[in-house]
Order: C-alpha cells, then structure tokens, then sequence
C-alpha cells in the first residue's frame, strides 16, 4: 500500500506514510487515511521518509488535510522529507502552514 | 436448398448467389449481418471471396461462416486463415446451425455496440477540442487585453496553456511602466481556465484604475482564496517597473526562482518568498513587495515549475542549477528568453517538451513617456461632472497603509472627455502624492538613493518611518472647470512636512541631470514640470500647484496610438 496510517501516543497522533510518488493518484487513499481514523486524532504527522516525488496536487491534499484538521488551529508536521521534496514544499513556503522537519 | 429453408425457418431472410465473384458484389449492395460461404465455388474460389468481403466490411464485423464437405484439419485451419470465423461441415445439423448463428450474431452486436460507443467518444472529443478552441479565443480576449505583444516582453506559452492552468498577463502601467504576472494553477483543465478569469479580469481592470501591484495581488489573493476549493491555489510571481525612478518591485509565491539579469552581468534570484495565492485568509496574505534598482537593458525572467521539472529521455531532470548553468553562460541578458528555450529543446530532445512550460521575459526599458492618449471609445458617455472641486485628506496610519491614487484618478476620469489622458493625469497625481508622502512625510532624502547602499537602505527607512505618520497628512485640493473643448485641472498637493528650499532644490536638479546620467533623484518635481501647464510651490515648500490644461486628442492622434 503506498499509503498507510497508524495511531501513536496512545491514539492522539495519526501518521500517515507515503510511499512512492506523492501526486493525483494518492489522492483518494490520502483522503481516506485521515477521514477514517476520526475520533479523538489531535495530531497529524506526515512521514515522507519513502516519498520520492511529490507534485502541486499533493500540496492540495496536505491543504484538505490541513482544513479537515481544523485549519489555522491543526497541528500537523511534516517528517523525513527527502531534499527534492523538501525544496518543493519551501518554494510554495509550506512552512508558513505545516511544522516541516 | 436445404439451407435456406433452415434458415428462413429460424426467421432470416436469406439471398442466395451461385458464385463467388457475385457473392462479393451483392454483399456490397445488400450489406448482410451474416455470410454463408461455400469454400468450393465456381468463378472465385471461397477462400478468395471471403477476402474481398472483409475487405468491403471494413470496420463493420460480419461473422463469415465457411460451409464445407471437407473434413481435413488443415483444410479448415485454411478457411478460417482466410477470415473465416467458423465452419459447418456438411450434412447440416439443424441445432448446431442455430447454436453457431446466435454465438456468432452475439459477437456481431457487442462488436456493433463497441464501434458505436467509440463513434460516440470520438465524437465528444472532438467537440471537446471545438469548445477548448472557443474558450481558448474567449480567454484570450480577456488575457490579452494588456501590452504581451509589446517589443520588451517575451513569453512562450503553450497555445493552450490556459488548460494546462498557466497564465501570462502584462499591462502598462497608466502612469509609465509595466506589470507582468505569470500564473500557474494546480491542476489542468477546466477548473484551472475558469480561476484565470477572474484573475485576468482583476488584473487588468486594477492596474487601469492606477491600483499597484500589492494592492492587484491582494485582490487576487481574496478572490482566489474565496472561489477555489480547498486544495487548489495559484503559484504566481509578479513584476512591477518604475521606469521614471528605476525600479523593479518582485512578489514570488510558489514558483520557481525569477531572475533579475543585469547588464553587467549580475544574476540576481528572485527566490518565493510567500504561500501561493488562494492559500490565506486576506488578512494573512503578505503581498510585500521587494525592490531592486533597474537600468535599461535589465531583464527579468519569469517561469513555471514545468521548466526546471523537464527530463532528458534517461529521466533526469534540467533542475534549477540547469537554469542557473544556462543564465551564467549568457553574454547578454537580452539572450536569456532564447538560450533558456535552446536549452529546454536540446535538454527534452522533443519539441513538444516546451508544451507544458511557461517562460516570460521582460527588458527594462528607459525612461518611457507616460502613457499617450488612448482612444476615446464610441461608448463613452459625453455627460459626466466638468465642473467642480473636492478635498481629500489621508492622515495618520492611513498614509502606511492606504494607496489613495486609484482613488483620485477615478474622481477625474468621471470628466468626459479626459479618460483618453488617464496616463498623465495619473502621473500628476502619484508624482505629487510620492514627493509629498517620501520627501515630505516621511523626510526622505533622495540623493540616498544615488548608491546602491543608499538605495536600500532609502526602502529601509521609509519603511521604518511609515510606521511612525502620527500627526501627518497628505491633502489633495482638486478642482475641474470646463474649457471647451478640453477643460482645466488643477491639483493642489499639500503634506505636513518640513518642506524644501525649492529654488535650490531646482538648481541642483538641472545641474544633476546635465551631469550625472545615473541620478534618479528631484525627477518628479522635473517631469511634473514638462507635462503640466504651470506649476508653483507654495508655503515653505510643502504645497505643489500644478495646472493642467487638457484638449481630445484629434482624431488622427487617437488612431496612432491605437496601438
């Protein structure tokens, strides 16, 4: 699966992984990741250890995430980021809205 | 004959021949579901009637069922190489023959239903493409209201870029100047052609009406941030040029570095320095622009992320040091556009590897004239206020944080007949505005702004000092009297500054400007000079005067710059 999810910190935290290429096609199992685990998730880390490419549509999908975690008030990092990918989410200045490391 | 009567009892109509060659040409006339084909035949042989029937079928499937005494394997394998699709042997057997017909009918009409969907998608696609090229046309009308085709501008845009969700806008500025914005959706399609609308309407409505760029983004930004969902945005980077002062002012969200070359050979990154536009909430958008000085034959290039994200055919990609690479070896900024384009073509090996890229560049130009009249167009109305006056005030914070020119201009475009000067006019009012907010306001003295250290530290101070307007104010007195078949303006620009020793100041002024070709300092006072009917200074220095006696253009002088 190029996308999984599971709780930590005993089920407050949700980490979603992503495998592979992070672009359109994840969109749907992305989305799914986060709106089936509701219930009692307070924080968010995306870990992009195994990402190797993320495109524009994959920094929509962590925008929805954003949104459905509470907007302003979502707490949700960033993690692992290869340097490709991390230069890709500095040049839209992500850190201005996720904790990026 | 036993055949037939089998058939026709099954319910087919059956048309009998006795020969191959005739078989061929009444399957032309009467285009049957299904043939029925002796391998042996006189005249033209099964096999080779069987051929030309396919043939004449063409994309049409009909099942042909070779009837044959033989029984040799070899001899069967030949029929059905020849295009036959099944065989019966002799003598017939009634349940066999209507089990093989209704198979064989079976794939006839899911073969018919597929065709007909696929007639059916062709179809749609190509009225698709019709209403892309429509849209497309529609866009353009709208995008391509500004100055693209002027000669300093060059951008390559794929013809249907809007689909692709990049856009290309550039506008002159009314006052002299230019205004560039490269935009890039996410997402392709339709969702991406409908965002740049509205972006292309506010643009250039904006920057008619005299709004500056920080003001154009923020309106962008709203707009964007209220009609796209979530998830969708617009990276964007927009280029503002001050000929007259010799400035460029950059914003840059989401998209790859754009470029300031210079002419002597400095490469300056204009990096993103802000969330793309749609991302914030209005109050959180930072629409801070950063300021460069700018010589003529300066250029500054723009792209899309499609540009440093090209691979060759192994699969790598050009990346930003490939940008780099080609921007360092240039001789002069003015190849930047051509070596950059080379560079993509030779790098992708495809031609249509430039399909998903936008590239603008855009020279910096010398001092331009304001903008010369443009024509009156049939629609306007003659009637409107010719005769009046009015005061407006900006004090306090509203000076940091207020552009009143749009404002102002509006006001004196309501004069018929005047729009077709909205360039000097509003040359007038943002010359007298900035000398009376930077020099009086704001103390600023622009001999600072003679070395490149000064210049910074010119745009540090006003900022620092913008901060601090308790007390201050800009008063503009306007007032309008007919004077057919023009009329008269007269604009009064007072501050609550120090003010400034005109005479002296003026004299310095003339021998600056014989001296020392770089100074950009005392023009306004100077230009204001040039374009106005009189100008006084009055009090100590901190109220400007200026007189504007204004005609139409003659009809010839419209058309010229009809351009």
């Amino acid at each position: 699966m190029p996308i999984s999810a599971h709780r930590i910190e005993n089920g407050q935290t949700l980490v979603i992984a992503v495998e592979g290429r992070f672009d359109f096609s994840s969109h749907q199992a992305f989305r799914d990741a986060y709106e089936q685990a509701d219930g009692g998730v307070e924080r968010y880390i995306v870990d992009l250890s195994d990402t190797t490419y993320l495109d524009s549509s994959a920094l929509g999908m962590l925008l929805l995430l954003r949104d459905h975690a509470g907007g302003d008030a979502a707490s949700i990092s960033i993690e692992n980021c290869n340097s490709d990918v991390r230069r890709i989410l500095s040049i839209s200045n992500f850190e201005q809205l996720f904790s990026i490391c | 004959m036993i055949l037939r009567a089998l058939l026709e009892k099954l319910g087919h109509r059956v048309f009998e021949v006795g020969d191959g060659a005739v078989a061929v040409a009444r399957f032309a006339e009467l285009q049957p579901d299904i043939v029925l084909l002796d391998a042996m035949m006189p005249g033209l042989d099964g096999l080779e009637a069987a051929r030309k029937i396919r043939a004449l079928a063409g994309d049409r499937l009909v099942p042909l069922v070779f009837l044959t005494a033989l029984s040799d394997p070899r001899e069967l394998a030949r029929c059905l190489e020849a295009g036959g699709d099944d065989f019966l042997i002799k003598p017939f057997n009634r349940v066999i023959l209507e089990a093989k017909l209704n198979a064989l009918n079976r794939v006839r009409l899911l073969h018919q239903a597929l065709s007909e969907r696929a007639e059916q998608e062709r179809r749609k696609n190509e009225q698709m493409l019709a209403e892309q090229r429509m849209a497309r046309l529609v866009f353009d009308n709208v995008a391509h209201a500004g100055c693209l085709s002027s000669p300093h501008i060059r951008y390559h845009a794929s013809p249907m870029s809007v689909f692709n969700g990049d856009v290309v806008f550039a506008a002159n500025r009314p006052g002299g100047g230019s205004l560039v914005f490269l935009g890039d959706f996410t997402g392709h399609g339709l969702p991406a052609a409908i965002g740049a609308m509205p972006v292309a309407e506010i643009f250039y409505g904006m920057v008619s009406h005299g709004f500056r760029a920080p003001d154009i983004l923020r309106e962008i930004n709203s707009k964007l941030r209220r009609i796209l969902p979530v998830g969708m945005f617009c990276c964007g980077a927009m280029i503002e040029t001050d000929s007259r002062q010799g400035l460029l002012r950059a914003w840059n969200g989401g998209l790859p570095d754009a470029w300031l070359l210079r002419a002597s050979g400095e490469r300056i990154a204009i990096p993103s320095r802000n969330l793309p536009l749609g991302v914030r909430e209005p109050e959180q958008f930072a629409a801070s622009m950063v300021v460069f000085q700018a010589t003529p034959g300066d250029q500054v290039v723009l792209m899309t992320d499609g540009f440093s994200e090209i691979r060759d055919p192994h699969g790598n990609m050009l990346g930003e040091s490939g940008v780099r690479g080609v921007l360092a070896g240039l001789e002069s900024p003015g190849q930047a556009f051509d070596a950059l384009l080379a560079r993509i073509k030779a790098f992708a090996g495809r031609p249509e590897s430039v399909d998903d890229l936008t590239l603008c560049a855009l020279e910096i130009t010398g001092t331009t004239p304001p903008q010369t009249p443009v024509k009156i167009s049939a629609e306007e109305a003659p009637a409107g206020p010719a005769d009046w006056q009015c005061i407006y005030e900006v004090r306090e914070k509203t000076l940091a944080e207020f552009n009143p020119l749009p404002l102002l201009l509006h006001i004196c475009m309501e004069v018929p007949g005047l729009r077709c000067r909205s360039g000097e006019v509003y040359t007038l009012l943002s010359e007298l505005y900035n000398n009376a907010l930077e020099h009086g306001v704001l103390a600023l003295s622009s001999e600072w702004k003679d070395s490149p250290r000064g210049f910074a530290f010119y745009y540090q101070e006003r900022q620092r000092r913008l901060a601090e307007t308790d007390g201050h104010f800009v008063r503009f007195s306007l007032s309008h009297e007919s004077r057919p078949p023009g009329g008269r303006l007269r604009i009064t620009c007072e501050d609550s500054g120090d003010g400034f020793d005109f005479a002296n100041h003026s004299a310095r002024v003339t021998e600056r400007s014989t001296g020392q070709a770089s100074s950009y300092a005392g023009r306004g006072l100077e230009l204001l000079r040039r374009m106005a009917t009189g100008l006084k200074v009055h009090g100590r220095g901190n109220q400007v005067e200026v007189i504007y006696d204004w005609e139409p253009p003659r009809r010839t002088e419209g058309r010229q710059t009809d351009e």
